[in-house]
């Protein structure tokens, strides 16, 4: 009985550090809003609204700004130049990288741990660092302005984590799975592809999802590779129309946060994927 | 689910000879290996090689390389008062990494820990503006530090205490890497609190009731086992931190150019000027082998003083 009474003044204690943590983590919600939902409270309002009343509320919102830009055929075209280069990294750099791991998690052979170290390397030479004497060989190969050179790059650039990645989750699938189906007959081929692979889909999800948000993302490729204003991607092109149009800071805002809203749906949708892979990377890498 | 092992029955045992199945395995490997390395050699390796021999040249562009001279351009490079101003800012990111953007994702991580209610709604915003580019981060920022407080929030809300001056934040030779580093810290502290939540996954309940039972307080807590266990993961995070720091480009180009008068020129934007803006291939080839051999010498470094298992990969 007494304890039952005691019973509520006690969590009402407890609870006051509960409410402090809330408190931080409200606040640190806050933070990280604040600079997006600027973004699109200047991108709702007209140019003189936004000159006069800059915080206030966007009330009645605006859209001119963001109709004027989805009227222009500039975005369109490159979201459609994001998606090809982003489909077709995300479709190399799953295929490449799990036959890869493939063999570097489940074969056994002479200098196989030579050869994956010097894979791991890979992880030292960063695009950013890389981006100079890669630039001067895709000039080389007469590759400038095209999707292909970006794609290759972009690419070969996450190979390394990517495999790293793979290898842990093939490595751990049971070897007795992969005995049996050697008994029964199959070819390491046949193991790869009608065993191992629809196993292992989260961990393809994973990389893919985490090879999607990375080349989406990435300006420094097309930034340095691409010159013609008909291949830009989306980055790229942000940062151009930013530099253009830097005076009329509604318009500007609207377009950067209409680029910003792909990666947030896909976000929304594929956090568990993305934070996966990322953790993998990570602990692994 | 119906494996090969079950379905044995149905499949017909091939009766391969040895030979055959050796060459298939061994076919397999090579024709599996073949599209990776033919990527890392030609991206990766041959441009590193090539970059070490274009160093050597004083080469601006036009033409082939053929002004061989030495050393010449390393010398330069690190008697540089710019590259200099670069290498130091480098430093101080990593300094203010370790000492203020970790502990922070550390904090949160822990008050998110695992059984808060909307632990995965916090989670979920925290990572978001990691995902974010970081094109549209530097636009985002840039509004907000706009030195003119009728455009950006910062000296809007600065100039309401009387007598503040509004502040020239990306325009301030002593301000403006301080302020680079909170946009920094905006972006990547959620993947830093992302990689701690992993952690503390790992740690097992039963340890944390065992000493809260031996009437540990929440502060013992984490001071004894929290932060001990967490061992691993925090070592992840600070090579994760200190390599990020030596190589961050886009945020600092965009907002700054590595500016005023070189006040935040990082180690990339150093090159990308001399490479991309001055077309002095040979130097700009120069720079990139410090950058790698500076980022080469930290892992190797790093990895020998800690060597774990969770590191074995990139030894």
């Amino acid at each position: 009985m007494t304890s039952l009474m005691i019973q509520p003044r006690r969590n009402w204690k407890k609870n006051i550090p509960r409410l402090i943590q809330y408190a931080v983590l409200t606040l640190i919600v806050i933070v990280v809003f604040v600079p997006i939902v600027m973004l699109v409270f200047s991108a709702l309002k007209t140019r003189g609204e936004a000159m006069t009343n800059p915080y206030t509320l966007p009330i009645p919102p605006r859209w001119d700004n963001y109709i004027n830009i989805l009227s222009a055929p500039n975005f369109w075209m490159m979201l459609r130049n994001s998606l090809l280069v982003m489909a077709a990294t995300t479709t190399g750099v799953v295929l490449v990288c799990s036959l890869a791991a493939f063999v570097f998690a489940r074969m056994r052979f002479r200098s196989k741990d030579l050869l994956f170290n010097i894979l791991t390397l890979g992880l030292m030479f960063p695009i950013n660092i890389g981006i100079l004497p890669v630039y001067l060989l895709i000039r080389d190969l007469h590759l400038p302005d095209t999707f292909l050179g970006v794609i290759l790059v972009q690419t070969a650039f996450a190979l390394s984590g990517n495999i790293m990645i793979l290898r842990g989750f093939f490595l751990s699938i049971p070897m007795e799975l992969e005995d049996a189906s050697y008994i029964d007959g199959c070819t390491p081929f046949d193991f790869f592809w009608r065993i191992l692979l629809p196993i292992a889909k989260p961990a393809l999800a994973a990389v893919a999802a985490l090879t999607m948000i990375v080349s989406w993302n990435d300006l420094l490729v097309p930034l340095v590779l691409i010159n013609k204003e008909t291949l830009w991607t989306l980055p790229l092109g942000t940062m151009q129309f930013q530099g253009q149009y830097g005076m009329d800071v509604s318009l500007v805002n609207a377009f950067v946060s209409l680029s910003a809203l792909p990666t947030i749906i896909f976000y929304i949708f594929a956090e568990r994927q993305i934070v996966a892979g990322m953790t993998a990377g990570a602990v692994k890498g | 689910m119906e494996t090969a092992a079950d379905s044995g029955v149905a499949v017909k045992p091939r009766k391969a000879p040895l030979l055959t199945q050796k060459v298939q395995k061994n076919l397999t490997i090579f024709l599996f290996l073949v599209p990776a390395f033919a990527l890392f050699l030609l991206f990766i390796v041959y441009p590193i090689f090539k970059s070490v021999y274009y160093s050597f040249f004083s080469w601006k562009g036009f033409g082939d390389p053929t002004d061989f001279i030495g050393l010449e351009n390393f010398q330069q490079i690190l008697k540089d008062k710019i590259f200099q101003k670069a290498v130091l800012n480098g430093l101080l990111i990593i300094a203010l990494s370790l000492g203020i953007q970790l502990p922070l994702s550390l904090s949160l991580a822990i008050m998110v820990g695992r059984d808060l209610p909307g632990r995965a709604i916090f989670r979920m915003i925290f990572f978001l503006p990691y995902v974010i580019s970081e094109v549209i981060t530097a636009i985002a920022w840039m509004g907000l530090y706009n030195p003119d407080p009728t455009r950006g929030l910062f000296n809007a809300i600065l100039t309401l205490i009387p007598g503040v001056e509004p502040v020239a934040w990306l325009g301030d030779m002593k301000v403006v890497m301080p302020a680079l580093f909170v946009v920094l810290t905006w972006k990547f502290f959620g993947l830093h609190m992302l990689l701690f939540l992993a952690g503390l996954q790992g740690i097992p309940m039963e340890v944390e009731e065992a000493a809260r039972i031996d009437g540990a307080n929440g502060l013992q807590l984490i001071r004894f086992i929290t932060l001990p266990m967490l061992g691993s993961t925090i070592r992840t995070s600070v090579y994760l931190s200190v390599l990020g720091s030596l190589q961050q480009f886009v945020l600092v180009w965009i907002m700054t150019k590595g500016g005023p008068v070189n006040a935040s020129e990082v180690m990339a934007t150093y090159m990308y000027r001399f490479g991309f803006v001055r077309f002095w291939y040979g130097y700009g080839s120069a720079v990139a082998i410090v950058m790698l051999l500076v980022s080469l010498v930290f892992s190797i470094g790093y990895l020998r003083i800690i060597r774990q298992p969770d590191f074995q990969g990139a030894e």
